[in-house]
C-alpha cells in the first residue's frame, strides 16, 4: 500500500513540463476572455455605501420635490364642472334626451372668478371624465394615410365603423374618434371686453406639418343618420383644423384634458370672467362629466402636486432609512465576511 | 434470420444493393425549408408562439400589430434554421470529399481507379499502407505471405494500438494476379451496427475450389474509416456499404450508430424552467379568462352607453370570444419568446468556456477537455452522486508489473519491484523449469503484437495494459517476444531462440475472465495449452488434488495491497484429444447464431485439469490528485459510489486510498454477500439494520457488495436495497457488469438524484449514457466512453474544477438569466393588464407594437446576456469552501419560491411604473404615445437597475453591455421619432425636452428600486447566505484563507458539513435562501477535530429516512 501511494504522485509531477515547450494547436488559447479572468469589480453591499447611496438619494430628492411643489403651488387654475348646471331645471331628469334635442339651444352661462393673479399665456382646457378615449374599438378607428394624403381618400381601413356614408363613398376623416370630435364651445367676457381666445398653435406643430395634409378636406363628414359630435368647415384643409388634431391625439386615460386655447392677457385676482359656452356634447348617456379649466402653467406642465409629493416622500423615507441602518449598524455590529457566520464553521456543541 | 449473399467480382449482381455514396445529410435543397419547420414545431413553445402570431393576423382581436410577434418569431426560426443549414452543408462538403475519393477497383479483372462512391458490393478493392478503408471489406490478400494485415481502428473505437486482420483460410496463399480473377459467395447477415462482430461465411467457386464453408469473422473484415498500417498492400471485397451512414455525421457515424440514438437530456434546470413556464400558463389562462369576462360585463353594461364606441347591437356570434382572446394575445408576451434563444445561446457560451479551460487541459496527452452535450452544464452543480469506475478512472491505467508468487514463493515482497529481485532474476538465469514456465507464459499468452522498428528495437501494440505489462517485464526478464507472423512465434531468451505454433487463441471475454492459447512447442513437438486468468475463472480449473490454498493467500496478499492480479495456468494436451477439440472448435466459429456463447462454450471443455503455477500483480497507480478531489467533492456535498470490475479486495484497499472510504475505527465497511437469495436477503437486511443504527454515531459507514449478490438484489429486493441506497453515502460494488452498472444509476436516478457517472472503458459507456451527466476520461482504453459521453476530461482531478467552478457558475446564471426574462415579461405584460382597468377592460395595449417588440428582442435580452461572465465568488474561494456548492445542488436559486420573489417583484415594479406614470403623466398630458413611451422608459431603465443590482462582478463588458443598452433605447427610439408616418413621430424628442419626464423617470427607479436594495442589504448583512459571507470575506478583506488559523478552523468544522449539506438538500421544495445560514446545527453531534476523512453520518441518515418514505412511494 504504501508503495502504490507513495509513487501515485510520482509521475504527473515531472510530465507537466515536458509537454510545457511545444504546443499543441488543440491547446485552449490562452485569454482573459476564456478563462474567465477578465478584470471585474466586484461591489459588495457594505453599510457604508448603502447607507451613503439613501442618504444622497435624500439630499438629492427633498429639494427637487420641494421645487415640484412650489411649481406645481404657483400654477393658478380654475376648474369649473358645467355639464350639470347647464341643463335646465326641467329637463335635470332626463339630461339624455335634452342633449339629443337639436331643436333646443343650449347655451349657457357660467361665471368664474379667478382666484389669483393669472400670467398669460393662460391655457383654456376642456376636462372630459369618464370618456374612454383609449378603449380597444375606438383608439383604432382612424387611418392615417387617409389624413395625410389626399390621394388616398378612399383609405378606410380600420375605420369600422365610421368608414364610408351609406352610398359607399369614403369619409374623411374616417373613423369613430373623429366622428366623436368634442363640440362645445366658450366665449369669455371680462367685465364688459371680449377674452379672445386663440385658437392658432393649440396642435403640435409636427401633427399640422405631417399627420394631417394640407391638401385633405373633409369630404362626407357628420352626413350619416346619426350625428356624432362636431362638423368640420370642409373648405379647410385638415392641418387647419386645430381641434380635430387635438381631438385626435388620444388620451391615455379615461380623465383627460385637451387645450381648447390661449387667452394672451393677464388676469388679475378677483375678476369676474363670463363664461358663455354651447353644451353640445353628450356625456349624459355615460355619466361623464364635463369640466372647463382656465391654468397657467409652470416648468413641470400644470397643476399637479404629485410629484412634489413623491419626491418629498421618497426623500424622507430614504432618509428614514439611512439614520435606520446606522442605528442598526452601530447597535448591532456584526463583521462583514466573518467566517465563522458560515453555517458549517458554528461550533455544532453550542447546542 | 435474414441473410443476404455477396457474390465476388460478379458485376451482374451489384446492383442487388446499394452504390458506396455517402450521404450524411439531413436535409437536401428542396426539403429543408419543411424539413426543418416541422422540426421546430415538434417544440411547444414554437407551436405556441405560432398560433399566437397566427391570432394576431385577426385584426378584430389583435391589440398590436402582428409584426412585433411575427418578427421575433421569424428571427428565432431563422436563427435555428441557418445552424442547421450551416451544419448540413459542412457535412455535405465532407461527404463530397469522402464520395470522391479515389480507390483501386478490380473491373473486369484488370485495376482501375474510381470514385469511393461508386465501389459497389462484390467489387475488390486495394489498398495500400496508410490507406484508408472506404467501405467495410472483407479481407482476401495481403503482401504478407502469412495472410495478415494491421489496421488502426481508432477512428471507430479511439483505440491506437494496431490490430491484426487475417485472411480467411480459404483465400490464404493467392497470388495478386489470381485475386483479380477469384469469384465466390459471402453469406452474410444484413448489416448492422455491431462493430464488433461480424459473423459470416465465404464460400469460393471454380478453380479456386475449397470444400470447407470458410467462416469469416470480425478479425476478417476491415471496417471502412479504419487506416492500413505496417502492411504494404491488401486487397478486401466489398462486404457491405456504408448504408449504417445515412443518419450521423462525420467519422463518428458508425459509433453513433452502435451506441443508438441516446435521448436527449434534460437538465433539472430545464425540467424547473418547463414547470414555471407552465405556471406562468396556467397564471395567463385565468388572466385571459377573468379580464375577458370583467371585459365582457363592462361592454354590456358600459360600453353600450358610451355612444363614441358605438357598440352594435347584436354582434357576431364569436363577439364573446372577441375580448377573452384579445387578452389572450395581450398576455401571451408573459411567456418571453426569447427565453429559448437566450438559454441556447448562453449554454453554447458555457460549453465553449469548458472546452477553452485551460486549466482543464491535460498536459500528458495533451488533450483539452471537451463538452460535447453543450445544454447540460446546469446540470454538472446540481450533482448528488458521482458513481465511478476504477481503473483508469481514479488509477492512471498504466499497468507495471510489480511482484509476482511463482509455486509459492514470493518475489518482489522486499524491494516491491520483481523485476528487481536477484532470486527472480537468478531463477530465470539458472532455468528453474517453474519459473522459465511461468514466464513463458507471460510471453506467449496473450495477442500482443511485437513490431521491429528499423533501428531494431522492439516495441508491442497490445490491446490490453495488463498484458502490455506481461510482455513487457517478461522482457526485462530476458525473454523477449521478437516476432509473431501469423502462427508463429518466436522468443529470445538469454540469446537462445525458440519458437512455438500458435495453434488456436481462446480469446478473453468479459464473460469468460480468462484467455488461453494452444501452442506446439517447435522443439519437442508437445501441444500446449497456456492460461490467465482472473483468480476465480482459473482457479477452479485447477487439476484434482493441486494445493490451490498458497495461490489463494497470494491473491489475498496483492489485493490488500491494491494490486490487480492474474493466476497463470497450464497443461500438456494430448494430440487426439486436440485434434477432437479443434474440430468442435472450428465447427463453433463457423456458426452464425450464438457464435459467442457457443466458442465460450467449447473453451470450457478443454480450460480444466490445469496447473496453477502461479500469481502475477501489477500495480495500476493513482491518478494525481485523486484524493484531494474525492475529498473536495465529498465536502461539497457529492455521494461517491465505485463500480468496478475488479476485485473485492483491490477496491477496497483503492477506495482506502483515495479517501473513498476510512480505515478501521473512524469507518466501517458493511459487507452484502451471499450466494443465493435467502444469504444475500439476510445479508442485505443486517447491513441495512446496521446502517440505521450506527447512523447515530459519527461513523464513515460504506457498504460492499459484489456483482452475484447485486444481480440477485437487483431482481429480488430492489425496495430494500434503494433505502440502503439513500441512507449510504459511500457504496463501492465490485465485480459489477456494465448493465449491472447502468441499472444502479437509473436506481440512483429513481430516487430522484443526479447522478454523473464517470468512466473511461467501453464497459462504462453504458452507465455514462444512462447517467444525467455522463463524463469519459479519455484515456488509455480508447475514446469509447469520451465519445459517448457528454464531457470528456483528461485526468479525474478535472472534474473538481468541471463541477465546482463551471456547473456552478453555469446553474447560478442560468438561474439568473430565466428567471430575469420572465420578470422583464411579466413585468411589460403586467403594465398592459394595469392599463386594461383604465381603458373599459377593452383589451388595447399601453404599447406600440415596435416598442413591445424591441422590449423583448433588444433591450432586455442582450444586457442579461453578459450573465454568462458573472461570477458571484472568485474560483479560489469556491475551491476552498466546496460547501458552497449546496446551494446549487438543492436548487436553492431557482425554485418556486425563488421565482416566486421574481414574479412578486416584477409585480410590484409594474405598479410602480404604472402608478408613477399614469399619476404624473395625467390631464391635460395623458396623451397615448407620450404616456406609454414614460412607462417603457421607466421598465428600461429599471430593468438596467435589476440586472445591475443583481450581477455580481462586473467586467468592462458588462458595463458596455447594461449602460450601452440604455443609450441604445434612447438612440433608437430618437431614431424612430424622427419618422414622420410612425406613431411616435417626435416622442421622444418632446419627452426629453420635458423636465417632468426625467424627473418622472428617476422617481420610478427610485420607488422600484430603493426597497429592492434595502432588503438586498438586510439580507446580505443580517440574514446573510454563506454566499454572502464569502463574498464579504473575498472582497473586503482580500483572500481571508491565506490566514493560517482560519484555515485550520474550517478544516476541523467541515466535516458538518457533509452531514448538513445532505439533509438540507433535501428541503429543495421548501426552501428560503437563508435557510443555511440560519439553520441550527445537528442537535446531538459533538464537535471533534479528527482527520479529514471522517464525516458525521448523523444527519444525513434522520433526513434521508425520513425523506426516503416518500421517495420509496415513487417506486411502488
Amino acid at each position: 500500500m504504501n508503495s502504490s501511494s507513495g509513487s501515485a504522485a510520482g509521475p504527473s509531477s515531472g510530465s507537466g513540463d515536458g509537454s510545457a515547450p511545444r504546443r499543441n494547436s488543440k491547446r485552449p488559447k490562452y485569454s482573459k476572455f476564456t478563462q474567465q479572468e477578465l478584470p471585474a469589480c466586484k461591489p459588495i453591499l457594505t453599510p457604508k455605501w448603502v447607507i451613503s447611496v439613501f442618504t444622497l438619494v435624500g439630499v438629492i430628492f427633498v429639494p427637487i420635490g420641494i421645487a415640484a411643489l412650489m411649481a406645481s403651488n404657483n400654477v393658478v387654475e380654475i376648474v369649473d364642472r358645467y355639464d350639470t348646471e347647464c341643463i335646465p331645471a326641467n329637463m335635470t331628469g332626463d339630461k339624455v334626451a335634452y342633449i339629443q334635442n337639436d331643436d333646443i339651444i343650449k347655451t349657457c352661462t357660467r361665471n368664474l372668478t379667478v382666484p389669483k393673479d393669472m400670467d398669460q399665456p393662460i391655457y383654456v382646457y376642456y376636462q372630459l371624465d369618464n370618456f374612454y378615449q383609449n378603449h380597444r374599438r375606438y383608439v383604432k378607428s382612424r387611418n392615417d394615410a387617409q389624413l395625410k394624403d389626399a390621394d388616398q381618400a378612399n383609405k378606410t381601413s380600420g375605420c369600422d365603423p365610421e368608414k364610408t356614408t351609406k352610398d359607399g363613398s369614403p369619409i374623411v376623416p374616417c373613423g369613430l374618434i373623429a366622428w366623436s370630435l368634442f363640440n362645445d364651445t366658450y366665449n369669455f367676457t371680462l367685465g364688459n371686453k371680449n377674452l379672445s381666445v386663440n385658437k392658432n398653435g393649440i396642435s403640435w406643430k409636427s401633427d399640422r406639418d405631417h399627420k394631417f395634409g394640407k391638401d385633405v378636406f373633409p369630404k362626407n363628414f357628420q352626413n350619416g343618420i346619426l350625428r356624432g359630435g362636431a362638423s368640420l368647415d370642409s373648405n379647410k384643409p385638415l392641418n387647419k383644423q386645430e381641434d380635430l388634431i387635438v381631438w385626435m391625439r388620444t388620451a391615455a386615460l379615461p380623465t383627460f384634458r385637451k387645450l381648447y386655447g390661449k387667452i394672451h392677457q393677464d388676469l388679475k385676482a378677483n375678476d369676474i370672467i363670463m363664461v358663455t359656452l354651447e353644451n353640445n356634447y353628450n356625456t349624459y348617456s355615460f355619466n361623464g362629466k364635463k369640466k372647463l379649466v382656465l391654468s397657467t402653467s409652470s416648468w413641470l406642465g400644470g397643476k399637479n402636486d404629485f410629484l412634489g409629493i413623491a419626491y418629498l416622500t421618497i426623500g424622507g423615507l430614504c432618509f428614514f432609512l439611512a439614520t435606520a441602518f446606522t442605528v442598526v449598524y452601530l447597535v448591532k455590529p456584526r463583521k462583514l465576511g466573518d467566517p465563522s457566520y458560515l453555517s458549517w464553521n458554528r461550533n455544532p456543541s453550542g447546542h | 434470420m435474414m441473410k443476404r449473399f455477396v457474390y465476388i467480382n460478379d458485376d451482374s449482381s451489384q446492383d442487388l444493393y446499394c452504390d458506396n455514396r455517402i450521404s450524411n445529410r439531413k436535409y437536401t435543397l428542396w426539403n429543408f425549408l419543411p424539413k426543418n419547420l416541422w422540426e421546430q414545431f415538434r417544440r411547444f413553445m414554437n407551436q405556441y408562439f405560432l398560433l399566437i402570431a397566427c391570432l394576431q393576423l385577426w385584426s378584430l382581436i389583435t391589440p398590436v400589430n402582428p409584426a412585433s410577434t411575427w418578427g421575433p418569431l421569424i428571427i428565432i426560426f431563422a436563427v435555428s434554421a441557418t445552424k442547421e443549414a450551416w451544419d448540413d452543408y459542412n457535412r455535405y462538403l465532407s461527404d463530397k470529399q469522402a464520395n470522391e475519393k479515389e480507390v483501386w477497383v478490380v473491373k473486369d479483372g484488370i485495376r482501375k481507379h474510381i470514385q469511393a462512391q461508386d465501389i459497389h458490393v462484390g467489387n475488390i478493392v486495394w489498398l495500400r499502407e496508410n490507406d484508408e478503408v472506404p467501405c467495410d471489406l472483407v479481407l482476401i490478400g495481403t503482401s504478407e505471405p502469412q495472410g495478415i494485415c494491421y489496421v488502426e481502428t481508432s477512428a471507430l473505437d479511439g483505440e491506437t494500438d494496431l490490430k491484426t486482420r487475417v485472411v480467411p483460410l480459404a483465400c490464404i496463399g493467392l497470388a495478386s494476379e489470381q485475386l483479380h480473377i477469384i469469384k465466390g459467395v459471402i453469406e452474410c447477415p444484413n448489416p448492422d451496427k455491431d462493430i464488433t462482430r461480424f459473423d459470416g461465411n465465404m464460400r469460393l467457386f471454380p478453380p479456386f475450389i475449397d470444400n470447407d464453408l470458410c467462416p469469416l469473422t470480425i478479425s476478417n473484415t476491415l471496417l471502412q474509416s479504419c487506416y492500413l498500417r505496417n502492411t504494404e498492400w491488401a486487397c478486401g471485397v466489398a462486404k457491405w456499404l456504408s448504408i449504417w451512414l445515412t443518419i450521423f455525421s462525420g467519422n463518428e457515424t458508425k459509433l453513433g450508430m452502435s451506441r443508438g440514438v441516446p435521448e436527449p437530456k434534460l437538465t433539472a434546470v430545464d425540467a424547473m424552467i418547463d414547470k414555471l413556464t407552465g405556471a406562468i400558463f396556467l397564471f395567463q389562462v385565468v388572466v385571459v379568462i377573468v379580464l375577458g369576462f370583467a371585459g365582457n360585463i363592462w361592454k354590456d353594461t358600459e360600453a353600450r352607453k358610451q355612444w363614441y364606441v358605438k357598440y352594435p347591437e347584436d354582434g357576431p356570434w364569436y363577439e364573446l370570444l372577441v375580448i377573452p382572446l384579445r387578452f389572450e394575445l395581450l398576455c401571451s408576451i408573459m411567456i418571453p419568446i426569447s427565453i429559448k434563444v437566450s438559454l441556447d445561446l448562453v449554454k453554447g457560451i458555457y460549453a465553449k468556456f469548458i472546452d477553452w479551460d485551460e486549466e482543464m487541459y491535460d498536459h500528458d496527452t495533451r488533450t483539452p477537455s471537451h463538452a460535447a452535450n453543450t445544454a447540460i452544464s446546469e446540470d454538472l452543480g446540481q450533482v448528488e452522486y458521482i458513481l465511478t469506475d476504477k481503473t483508469g478512472t481514479l488509477t492512471e491505467n498504466k499497468m507495471i508489473f510489480r511482484r509476482c508468487c511463482i509455486n509459492g514463493v514470493f518475489y518482489g515482497n522486499e524491494s516491491g519491484d520483481a523485476l528487481k529481485d536477484v532470486q527472480l532474476l537468478n531463477a530465470v538465469a539458472n532455468n528453474v523449469a517453474d519459473v522459465i514456465r511461468f514466464v513463458t507464459i507471460m510471453t506467449v499468452c496473450n495477442t500482443v503484437i511485437p513490431i521491429r522498428s528499423k533501428s531494431g528495437t522492439i516495441s508491442y501494440k497490445a490491446q490490453s495494459q495488463d498484458e502490455d505489462a506481461l510482455v513487457n517485464a517478461a522482457a526485462r526478464l530476458h525473454m523477449v517476444l521478437i516476432s509473431k507472423n501469423g502462427s508463429s512465434l518466436e522468443i529470445n531468451l538469454n540469446g537462445s531462440l525458440i519458437q512455438y505454433e500458435i495453434l488456436d487463441i481462446l480469446e478473453f471475454t468479459s464473460d469468460r475472465k480468462r484467455m488461453s492459447v494452444v501452442v506446439k512447442d517447435c522443439q519437442d513437438g508437445k501441444i500446449l495449452l497456456l492460461s490467465k486468468g482472473a483468480d476465480e475463472a482459473i482457479l477452479p480449473c485447477a487439476y484434482a488434488g493441486q494445493q490451490i490454498r498458497p495461490f489463494v493467500d497470494a491473491v489475498e496478499q496483492y489485493a490488500q495491497l491494491g494490486l490487480r492480479t492474474l493466476c497463470l495456468g497450464w497443461r500438456e494436451l494430448k494430440d487426439d484429444e486436440y485434434n477432437e477439440w479443434s474440430h468442435a472448435f472450428k465447427q463453433a466459429r463457423s456458426t452464425l447464431v450464438d457464435r459467442e456463447w457457443k466458442l465460450a462454450e467449447v473453451c470450457q471443455i478443454l480450460e480444466h485439469d490445469l496447473e496453477i503455477i502461479g500469481v502475477t500483480a501489477i500495480e495500476d497507480r493513482l491518478q494525481d490528485g485523486v484524493p484531494e478531489t474525492i475529498e473536495t467533492l465529498r465536502q461539497a456535498g457529492i455521494n461517491f459510489w465505485m463500480l468496478t470490475g475488479d476485485k473485492q479486495n483491490t477496491a477496497i484497499q483503492i477506495a482506502l486510498l483515495c479517501n473513498f472510504i476510512s480505515s478501521e475505527p473512524k469507518g466501517q465497511l458493511l459487507f452484502i454477500n451471499g450466494k443465493t437469495e435467502d444469504e444475500v436477503l439476510r445479508s442485505l437486511e443486517r447491513v441495512l439494520l446496521t446502517m440505521r443504527i450506527t447512523s447515530s454515531e459519527p461513523k464513515d459507514l460504506a457498504f460492499v457488495v459484489d456483482g452475484w449478490a447485486l444481480e440477485i438484489i437487483l431482481k429480488q429486493y430492489r425496495a430494500v436495497f434503494t433505502e440502503l441506497a439513500i441512507l449510504s453515502r459511500t457504496a463501492i460494488c465490485c465485480r459489477v457488469t456494465p448493465s449491472q452498472k447502468a441499472q444502479l444509476v437509473e436506481l440512483l436516478k429513481s430516487c430522484d438524484y443526479r447522478t454523473l457517472a464517470i468512466g473511461d472503458g467501453g464497459n462504462d459507456v453504458r452507465m455514462i449514457q444512462q447517467a444525467d451527466i455522463g463524463v469519459g476520461i479519455s484515456g488509455r482504453e480508447g475514446l469509447q466512453a469520451a465519445r459517448a459521453a457528454d464531457y470528456s476530461i483528461g485526468k479525474f482531478r478535472f472534474l473538481k474544477r468541471l463541477i465546482l467552478v463551471h456547473g456552478r457558475y453555469s446553474y447560478n446564471r442560468t438561474a439568473f438569466l430565466s428567471q430575469y426574462s420572465f420578470y422583464k415579461s411579466l413585468l411589460i405584460c403586467f403594465i398592459q393588464i394595469f392599463f386594461s382597468f383604465f381603458s373599459g377592460v377593452s383589451g388595447t395595449s399601453l404599447f406600440n407594437s415596435i416598442s413591445l417588440m424591441a422590449y423583448n428582442v433588444f433591450y432586455t435580452s442582450i444586457p442579461v446576456l453578459t450573465v454568462v461572465l458573472d461570477k458571484d465568488l472568485s474560483e479560489k474561494t469556491v475551491m476552498q469552501n466546496p460547501q458552497i456548492l449546496l446551494y446549487c445542488q438543492a436548487g436553492r436559486l431557482l425554485n418556486p419560491s425563488t421565482f416566486a420573489g421574481w414574479f412578486g417583484r416584477s409585480l410590484y415594479h409594474a405598479l410602480v411604473v404604472f402608478l408613477i406614470t399614469v399619476h404624473a403623466y395625467a390631464d391635460e398630458k395623458s396623451e397615448m404615445e407620450e404616456l406609454s413611451m414614460v412607462a417603457l422608459s421607466g421598465c428600461i431603465w429599471l430593468q438596467a437597475f435589476v440586472v445591475t443590482i443583481e450581477m455580481n462582478s462586473f467586467t468592462i463588458l458588462q458595463h458596455l453591455a447594461i449602460w450601452g443598452n440604455f443609450a441604445a433605447f434612447y438612440f433608437i427610439n430618437s431614431l424612430v421619432s424622427t419618422i414622420p408616418s410612425a406613431g411616435m413621430y417626435t416622442i421622444m424628442f418632446r419627452l426629453c425636452r420635458q423636465p417632468s419626464y426625467w424627473i418622472t423617470v428617476v422617481l420610478i427607479v427610485a420607488v422600484g428600486m430603493g426597497p429592492v436594495l434595502a432588503l438586498k442589504y438586510f439580507r446580505y448583512t443580517y440574514r446573510s447566505s454563506a454566499i454572502n459571507i464569502l463574498q464579504q470575506a473575498e472582497r473586503s478583506r482580500g483572500p481571508i484563507f491565506s490566514m493560517g488559523g482560519l484555515e485550520s478552523q474550517l478544516k476541523s468544522l467541515e466535516k458538518d458539513v457533509a452531514s448538513l449539506s445532505t439533509s438540507q438538500s433535501k428541503f429543495r421544495n421548501s426552501v428560503y435562501e437563508p435557510l443555511l445560514s440560519a439553520s441550527d446545527p445537528p442537535p446531538t453531534s459533538t464537535r471533534r477535530s479528527i482527520g479529514p476523512a471522517t464525516f458525521d453520518f448523523l444527519q444525513p441518515a434522520q433526513s434521508r429516512l425520513s425523506s426516503s418514505y416518500s421517495r420509496n412511494c415513487k417506486d411502488n
